[in-house]
């Protein structure tokens, strides 16, 4: 990982310095760092670490690729509270080539690109949104005449890292769907040997990104991956595993209609075709739109749209998995609902033999 | 989901009725405000001229113009100051490259500082009240919570874990936040800035065929015309008849898209019988230019009775205008006596900026009512959220087909669905921007773009920023590309419009 852009010492302003000028106090700055830490499931103690390195560092430049994209991580993005897409876009990061966002069209567009490609090399940050086609050239996702696999490989190779936000990023999403008509694939396919940094999901969780670069600013290198490219801190555990109704699950209460009295009482979704037990992410920790809420949360199960491949491996959505690994020898919610009174009714009958056999002993003593 | 909903004949409860009008009305709210200050302000805004801005006067006009909180000289004077540290820092982002100073820019400073204050309110304003979606959608963007017979999120207002008189009080004042921010900020923004640009009243009118589908079901038939904002067309811009739309009068022209129909591509097809098969007949990337006598987009060209036809906000406004919809006939005659101009300005750049404002402020009042409804189903302890009858597909019938209309905030949405043997068999939707974005047809007959973008002046052609007016106005959910050429067809300047 280079040094580049976060340790310029030209005297540039600093994310804080940037950050104080626009009236956040020292205070909010805190908050902020804290809240960062929290994401990135780092303990209080490293928060004024993240303060002291966003102090120290300028804006890091950050390009912004479209692709074959529906803009919903762009969306999302813009639903970022901690920070807000305001000090994100405006105060951290000097995003200078965004397709949605930006006021410049055309030739002024693509020259802001062109720059950063050229007087940045090695030093700005590279976020794509949405995949990629291969097939036939490349013709089915051209950007100004060029091809979304020209633009990508051009734009990537001279990067300092590169982030893809989305699960059509990631690994082709949606229009790689089964029979995959464009050929489309995520980035890590796209230009293999490239670190890529995957951030699945539909649409990624905003705290994900922001935690990203801000651990990229804070340590100088990209967070823990998995093996298909995934933060452990964001990624590292399933739906299931923190799921808020996991204790349902547990005990064998699940909704089995919509609206039925366990969906309004909040039981487990796995009859109903939740993905959440193949599903990793921490959808159930921080949830979306500022923790108001998330689809499992919601009364709908996880559609599992971070995982690889998800619209062919996990349609239908509303069948309920047939053998969610990781449950030891309860294989199915029957099973474990049944093996649970098995073992509750064992329990009693063995209780139950208990008493007798005391009671026995005690009569036997009697006698 | 409604295309199979009304395949199977579905019909939804009333709480999954208000629910979707809840969601489908905030998320209106929220991506007009987005579209008018974060994709579009910056067409007609300088921000670089903001600079230039006296605080003092700056207050004077915003209080002039409204009793918005955050007008005082101090606020705009930390705003001016805020965007100088920005704009000398050097790194200003996704402003680079912008057409700052352009002499087609009217505002005078404080206008400008104005509009920089509530781009940046806007942003945070937007993240909070879409929360009203996130809750019954679990998450924006992207709700997770629909359902075909109707919505997952389940109502109980004797449970934690189902909307509650918590979750209505939350979403009440949410929409009261909504509704005053357009009140206060966006409608008398849309105004002033309208007020610099009445010229745009005589450009972009387009193609003067207007289609709505109408949104926001006043009951739950399916595909029902008992809507808050009506069904109908409007023809060559003649607002005194109101025409009925009929689903089969649909059809969509592949000549000069990238596809090809079975026999033949100058013959248009309805949705239920629609084939997408690709065949890309383009240049080979990287090129310049494409050839638009021939095929060169990947929309498809729909038709109404083989009309080309605009849709979004303008079109549903007029549709409720001519219908008499007193409401919207209320706001829309405040709007033209506000800037001293007549109906016929509507049909314009300026007319359908102008009307996507209108519908805000119209959707916003709604919000209330809705939550209303909703309250008064729980009090009578209606919780039913799902119609489960067709759930299970072995209650379908062998073969079915059905059709579903919307209105996306970009507008009118159409899907067309055939079932077989539990199966889709054919699925086609046909999108807003295919309507507005159409390339041409058999007949050679331009979609709304290009037809809007004709009799368009252009000042400088380096910086074309009169097409950006005119596309960005459709609030387009894609990127297309304008090239200006001279006379004599040799290209001066290519655009990318995003």
């Amino acid at each position: 990982m280079g040094r580049g852009a976060f340790h310029d010492d030209s005297g540039g302003e600093t994310v804080y310095e940037t950050l104080r000028n626009r009236g956040l106090t020292r205070r909010d700055f805190l908050t902020f760092c804290t809240m960062m830490a929290a994401t990135l499931a780092l303990p209080a103690s490293f928060a004024p670490r993240i303060a002291e390195a966003l102090e120290k560092k300028k804006k890091p430049t950050v390009v912004w690729l479209e692709f074959q994209d529906c803009a919903g991580n762009t969306e999302a993005l813009l639903r970022a509270s901690a920070p807000t897409v305001k000090e994100l876009v405006l105060d951290i990061l000097n995003v200078e080539y965004h397709e949605t966002i930006m006021a410049a069209a055309g030739h002024q567009a693509e020259k802001s690109l062109e720059d950063v490609v050229k007087n940045l090399k090695g030093q700005y940050i590279t976020i794509v949104e949405g995949s990629i086609p291969l097939k036939d050239g490349g013709v089915y996702c051209c950007v100004g005449g060029r091809a979304a696999i020209d633009i990508v490989k051009e734009v990537c190779s001279g990067a300092l890292a590169t982030i893809a936000v989305g699960t059509c990023a990631a690994y082709g999403g949606i229009p790689a769907a089964a029979p995959n008509p464009t050929g489309a694939v995520g980035v890590s396919d796209a230009i293999p040997g490239l670190k890529v940094v995957n951030l699945p999901g539909c649409p990624v969780n905003v705290e994900n990104i922001t935690a990203t670069i801000v651990h990229f600013l804070t340590f100088g290198s990209l967070p823990s991956l998995d093996k298909l490219g995934r933060p452990l801190f964001a990624y590292g555990k399933r739906i299931h595993d923190n799921c808020e109704r996991r204790a349902h699950f547990d005990a064998g209460q699940f909704v089995r209609q919509w609206g039925d009295e366990g969906h309004r009482q909040g039981w487990c979704l796995y009859e109903m075709g939740c993905k959440g037990p193949e599903t990793f992410k921490n959808c159930p920790r921080i949830k979306y739109n500022e923790g108001t809420s998330w689809p499992v949360g919601a009364g709908h199960g996880c559609i599992g749209c971070a995982e690889p491949a998800f619209w062919d491996k996990m349609a239908p959505f509303y069948r309920r998995l047939p053998q969610p690994p990781g449950f030891g020898v309860e294989k199915t919610a029957d099973k474990v609902g049944a093996g649970l009174a098995a073992v509750t009714g064992a329990a009693i009958v063995a209780h139950g033999i208990g008493r007798v056999i005391a009671g026995g002993k005690k009569e036997k003593t009697e006698e | 989901m409604r295309a199979v909903e009304n395949a199977l004949g579905i019909t939804i409860p009333d709480n999954a009725r208000i629910i979707r009008n809840l969601i489908t009305g905030i998320q209106y709210v929220q991506d007009h405000v987005i579209h008018f200050y974060h994709l579009h302000a910056l067409d007609w805004v300088d921000i670089v001229s903001a600079l230039k801005a006296d605080p003092k006067k700056t207050s004077e006009l915003a209080q002039s113009i409204s009793d918005w909180h955050n007008s005082s000289e101090a606020y705009f004077k930390g705003v001016k100051e805020k965007l100088k540290t920005f704009v000398e820092s050097g790194q200003i982002g996704p402003f680079t490259n912008g057409y700052w100073g352009h002499k087609a820019y009217k505002l005078p400073p404080e206008a400008n500082l104005i509009a920089v204050a509530h781009y940046l309110e806007a942003l945070d304003w937007q993240r909070d009240v879409i929360k009203i979606q996130a809750l019954l959608g679990a998450k924006n963007p992207h709700a997770q919570t629909y359902l075909v017979g109707g919505m997952a999120v389940p109502v109980d207002p004797n449970s934690e874990n189902a909307l509650n008189a918590g979750s209505i009080a939350f979403m009440s004042g949410l929409a009261k936040k909504a509704l005053e921010f357009v009140e206060k900020v966006y409608i008398p923004d849309l105004l002033a800035v309208a007020s610099f640009y009445k010229e745009w009243a005589k450009y972009g009118a387009g193609v003067g065929n207007y289609l709505a589908y109408g949104v926001f079901e006043q009951d739950t038939k399916s595909n029902t015309d008992n809507l808050y904002f009506p069904r109908g067309i409007i023809l060559n811009k003649d607002l005194s008849k109101v025409y009925p739309v009929d689903h089969k009068k649909i059809t969509e022209y592949v000549t000069h898209s990238w596809y090809e129909y079975p026999d033949g591509d100058d013959k248009a097809r309805h949705p239920w019988d629609g084939v997408t098969n690709y065949k890309y007949t383009g240049p080979k990337p990287p090129y310049k230019f494409l050839d638009t006598d021939k095929k060169y987009s990947w929309l498809k060209a729909p038709r109404y009775d083989d009309k080309p036809m605009e849709v979004g906000p303008l079109a549903r406004m007029l549709v409720a205008y001519a219908s008499g919809h007193k409401r919207v006939q209320e706001v829309v005659n405040f709007v033209l006596k506000k800037l001293n101009v007549g109906p016929e300005v509507l049909f314009s750049t300026l007319g359908r900026t102008a009307a996507r404002g209108v519908e805000t402020l119209v959707t916003a009042e709604m919000l209330p009512v809705w939550l209303n409804e909703l309250a008064a189903n729980m009090k009578k302890g209606d919780y039913r959220i799902h119609n489960s009858e067709r759930w299970d597909p072995s209650t379908w019938p062998r073969e079915a087909q059905g059709y579903g209309f919307h209105e996306a905030p970009r507008g009118a949405l159409g899907h067309w669905v055939k079932i077989k043997d539990g199966k889709i068999e054919n699925y086609q939707c046909v999108v807003p921007s295919t309507w507005n974005g159409s390339p041409r047809d058999a007949k050679g007959q331009r979609g709304p773009y290009e037809a809007a973008l004709i009799g368009t002046p252009v000042a400088d052609p380096e910086k074309p920023i009169e097409i950006l007016r005119t596309i960005h106005s459709f609030d387009p959910c894609m990127a297309c590309a304008v090239h200006v050429t001279d006379a004599e067809g040799r290209e001066v300047v290519r655009i990318k419009i995003v």
